[in-house]
């Protein structure tokens, strides 16, 4: 949260994408988080991913729960709405959000101490219903704001930065995502942006359920040997399954055509997305491989990265509940209310 | 042999059935309540259930009164005993002189009798067994015979009955003529061995007029349709779950696009109550009409949520169909006891809009009026049922509409009004009427877009601090509410025949009890002028009417006198000069309850003042 707005001028030989913005109309406030903090490059992703992908910044709502990742929206997209609700329910203000104006593009940004305790009934549920957003977990493992307590995402076995053991299991949120049915899952890493920006705005384009865990390490207190959230930790034991570009429709940002090892996948509203595969068995149109891939590399200590699954014929909750097209909140009394007449016709039914 | 003369009445008397859980009786119940009314007799039916599944009691009393009096009686003038379980008591509650009314296939030992009551045995089981081989419609009949049966002894029109079974069965003509066959069977079982008609009868007469038949909770989700909610989200819990099921059904016939048969709604079963609030909160943020239906312990689950609702200024409608706690209390027994937790729910200073419909009409008019309001202060409204009026069908007026009416969407500035340069400021007080201008999102480009939050901020929604400026907040949402004084319902007031210094306030489903207790005090030559509460904050007039009587009585359904804790509370009045009047057993409110309460107090005033006595 800061009142610290940046200044509004800018060079005016800034790269403009197709709508004529420049980063600069990405960007929110100035941060107010630690100088390192894992969010703010997340931030940075964001802002770029939303850049490339051309979208009007306003047509976004970002919605957030409590917490040092909360504050984030803060820092992006300034001419959006944001809403900063409570501790963990971010889910649900979203998913009711969404029913009211389908229109519009949903940014969720949570927190492992908002997604993976408070709010994990509602991360859960929100999931199942398929609501069409983007879901990011800015996961650090600890929290950052009461100064260091784990968090249920650190892992059985790490250290606090005051020593302290965890003898809890950890929940791995992504594991629960594909479990749920989430037509989108992936995982990055803060520090990769190269990863990160493509992923982001691959499930933008996602017509679904987007889920994004991305671990980011908590400069203040979850950064030290024993850590299993640290940059140095994650840096050595990634093992990214693949990378990705996003090609938007008419016209392509990026492409890499490397003969033999580029998947694409077209998603319902047109965009594509192109896999670079690292890994030539990965197979990301396989829930259950994805499961068990990543059940497989967390026993080896490794943190699996990149676009883990997609359903590219994904159903949101609209289209569950058969709504019309235009968005709720634009219906009025002549569109919503039956009038006298049937009211006489019910009245009478009821003598 | 009967010690006493048995009760003789002509369309005002009560009956009470006693089945069990699962049984299939509650449509045979409301057939014989409908039936009476389909003779032009007034009826206030109430079904009295413990909470649970199958097998175990459940009753439905049915209240007879050409008089017209809605609240329940208390007594039993005949019981309709179906349940071996709860025989004794069953018994033990029919009024000396009164009528019991079993199924005699097995003899029943004479200590199980009172001789002060008339004794009625019909061979039900036996009826039943020798028509039907089917189990289940053994039992499915058996229902419609005992209401053959009560048919001859009420001197009840057999085709009025007949024409109901009709219109329930219409195009399912096998099901119409089975029922109508049992029913012949225990009618012409009863003509035929029986002493028909007893002393209580059913006599023809013109007595409900155009009035319509409803529950209050169907009636608040009609409400919901015509107001322009187009998202519920909700919990199952009792005794609301009924809200959202008849939202749902209305939308189903009411609310699907001609063209392409799609929904103009969304209803989200949450996965709790904290979902079901936070989805309501999400979608009228984002300019939707939403809503959620639940009860006492569903509205401890969203305090929090409706704390922000309150501060962070974003509308909401909760309709709380109250039952009894504390806790998890008796589900499914009636209390007006959140009073207390809806007007301040929440940590921190808060307050909240409270509207409380007497009746079914009343719950259509509010619930409609309850998105107008949540749009028009930006926070949340509460629509305060109870299970005695949510539940039961009441007759009341018909719901009226007028097609003229458009949707009071309250403050929001648009694309056009921010492009004209009008200065926004998500908490700037433009009109000095503590209520802000709003945006919905993706309303412009580059204006009008804020941050919603929790946590103190500025008038132009910027986080801060600062005290000055979240004590300028606080006074701001001071002024909203006083603002909504004017546009809630306001009181309603009779006065006394005579002058008297003596007033009652109630609410709610108090009020049809009360409106007959008012005729019962007066018999004892007790004036009482009666204002009716329709809604928090009070109205000015609330104020007027306590300084005008010595002494006013708050009648209220829960133990501790919530509205008048509250009445005390928001005017600063002298509590001695209100005195509480409650009723809390779980069951509803009678006027023969208030009247003697009231009654008694009134006596000893006679004797000493109370003021005088305090002092």
């Amino acid at each position: 949260m800061t009142y610290i707005a940046k200044p509004k001028f800018h060079h005016p030989g800034l790269k403009k994408n197709e709508l004529g913005y420049t980063h600069r109309d990405y960007e929110g406030k100035i941060s107010t988080l630690c100088a390192g903090c894992g969010h703010d490059s997340i931030t940075a992703s964001i802002i770029e991913a939303c850049y490339e992908l051309s979208i009007e910044p306003h047509r976004v709502a970002k919605i957030s729960g409590i917490g040092c990742s909360s504050k984030t929206p803060d820092y992006f997209l300034g001419n959006s709405h944001g809403f900063n609700s409570v501790h963990g329910r971010m889910p649900s203000v979203l998913t009711g959000a969404n029913l009211a104006n389908r229109d519009l593009i949903y940014l969720g940004v949570s927190g492992d101490g908002d997604s993976a305790s408070i709010g994990f009934g509602q991360f859960a549920h929100s999931i199942r219903r398929g609501v069409n957003m983007t879901y990011i977990v800015e996961n650090n493992g600890v929290y950052g704001l009461t100064k260091g307590q784990f968090s249920a995402t650190a892992d059985r076995g790490s250290k606090s930065k005051k020593g302290v053991t965890n003898t809890d299991n950890a929940i791995d949120l992504v594991a629960i995502a594909l479990q749920l049915g989430a037509t989108f899952v992936a995982r990055s890493f803060s520090g990769d942006k190269t990863q990160l920006v493509p992923l982001i705005a691959a499930a933008i384009r996602h017509k679904g359920a987007s889920f994004i865990d991305v671990i980011s390490p908590c400069i203040a207190f979850n950064n030290h040997a024993g850590s299993t959230k640290s940059f140095d930790y994650v840096r050595e034991h990634n093992d990214a399954v693949n990378r990705l570009d996003v090609l938007v429709g008419r016209d392509p940002i990026s492409v890499d055509y490397a003969p033999g090892a580029v998947q694409v996948v077209e998603q319902h509203d047109g965009s594509k997305i192109a896999l670079r595969k690292i890994d030539a068995d990965y197979d990301p149109h396989d829930r259950l491989g994805a499961m068990t891939f990543l059940q497989k590399h967390a026993a080896k200590g490794q943190i699996v990265t990149g676009l883990l699954y997609v359903d590219p014929d994904a159903e949101d909750l609209h289209e569950h509940l058969d709504t019309v097209e235009t968005p709720l909140n634009r219906l009025e009394a002549d569109d919503l209310c039956p009038g006298s007449a049937v009211l006489d016709k019910i009245n009478a039914s009821l003598r | 042999m009967s010690d006493k003369k048995p009760i003789s009445s002509v369309n005002d008397f009560v009956v009470r059935f006693a089945n069990v859980n699962g049984s299939g009786s509650a449509s045979a119940n409301e057939l014989f309540a409908r039936a009476i009314l389909r003779h032009g007799v007034p009826v206030s039916p109430r079904n009295i259930f413990p909470s649970n599944i199958q097998g175990l009691p459940t009753w439905y009393e049915v209240r007879v009164t050409e008089a017209g009096h809605l609240g329940a009686r208390g007594g039993v003038d005949m019981m309709v005993a179906m349940n071996p379980q709860t025989w004794d008591k069953d018994v033990a509650g029919i009024e000396p002189g009164g009528y019991l009314f079993y199924d005699s296939t097995k003899p029943m030992p004479s200590t199980k009798f009172r001789g002060d009551i008339t004794v009625i045995g019909v061979p039900l089981t036996a009826i039943a067994n020798s028509t039907y081989t089917d189990p289940r419609q053994r039992q499915l009949f058996k229902n419609i015979i005992y209401l053959g049966a009560l048919a001859a002894l009420l001197d009840m029109d057999p085709k009025v009955i007949e024409q109901l079974i009709g219109e329930q069965y219409k195009g399912k003509e096998k099901l119409l003529s089975s029922n109508v066959h049992a029913l012949h069977l225990g009618r012409d079982w009863a003509l035929q061995n029986l002493k028909c008609p007893i002393g209580l009868r059913v006599k023809k007469a013109d007595k409900v007029g155009d009035r319509i038949f409803i529950e209050g909770n169907s009636a608040a989700a009609l409400g919901a349709v015509y107001g322009g909610a187009t998202v519920c989200a909700w919990y199952p819990i009792t005794p609301s779950s009924s809200v959202a099921e008849a939202f749902t059904s209305h939308c189903k016939k009411y609310r699907h696009d001609a063209a392409t048969g799609k929904a103009k709604y969304a209803i989200v079963q949450g996965e709790d109550e904290l979902a079901s609030i936070g989805i309501v909160i999400g979608a009228s943020w984002n300019g939707a009409r939403a809503f959620t239906a639940t009860s006492g312990p569903g509205i401890s689950l969203m305090t929090e949520f409706i704390g922000l609702s309150y501060f962070a200024e974003i509308p909401a409608v909760i309709m709380n169909i109250q039952r009894a706690g504390p806790s998890t209390g008796m589900p499914t027994r009636t209390q007006q006891c959140d009073i207390i937790a809806c007007a301040y729910a929440s940590h921190g200073d808060t307050k909240h809009v409270l509207l409380f419909p007497e009746d079914p009409a009343e719950a259509f008019e509010f619930a409609a009026a309850a998105f107008d309001l949540a749009e028009r202060l930006q926070t949340t409204i509460f629509l305060m049922l109870d299970l005695d009026i949510g539940m039961n069908h009441r007759l009341c007026r018909p719901l009226k509409w007028d097609d003229a009416r458009q949707y009071d969407r309250g403050k929001v500035m648009t694309a056009e009004m921010l492009e004209e340069g009008r200065d926004f400021g998500r908490y700037l007080d433009v009109d000095g009427d503590g209520i802000p201008y709003r945006t919905y999102p993706g309303t412009h480009p580059t204006k009008g877009s804020y941050f919603t939050r929790g946590t103190s901020r500025d008038r132009y929604a910027r986080y801060s601090e600062e005290g000055t400026v979240y004590a300028d907040n606080m006074q701001r949402l001071v002024r909203k509410f006083e603002t909504a004084q004017d546009l809630v319902p306001r009181p309603l007031q009779a006065n006394a025949e005579r002058p008297t210094k003596y007033g009652v306030i109630y609410f709610g489903s108090t009020a049809p009890a009360m409106d007959e207790a008012i005729g019962l005090l007066e018999a004892r030559g007790h004036q009482l002028d009666r204002l009716r509460i329709r809604a928090f904050p009070f109205h000015s007039s609330v104020a007027s009417f306590l300084a005008e009587h010595d002494f006013v009585y708050v009648v209220e359904q829960n133990r501790d006198s919530q509205l008048r804790q509250l009445i005390v509370n928001e005017n600063g009045i002298d509590p001695v000069r209100l005195v509480p009047i409650v009723h809390y057993d779980g069951s509803p409110i009678t006027a023969r309850f208030i009247a003697k309460a009231i009654g008694d107090h009134q006596d000893h005033l006679k004797v000493t003042p109370l003021r005088k006595a305090v002092s």
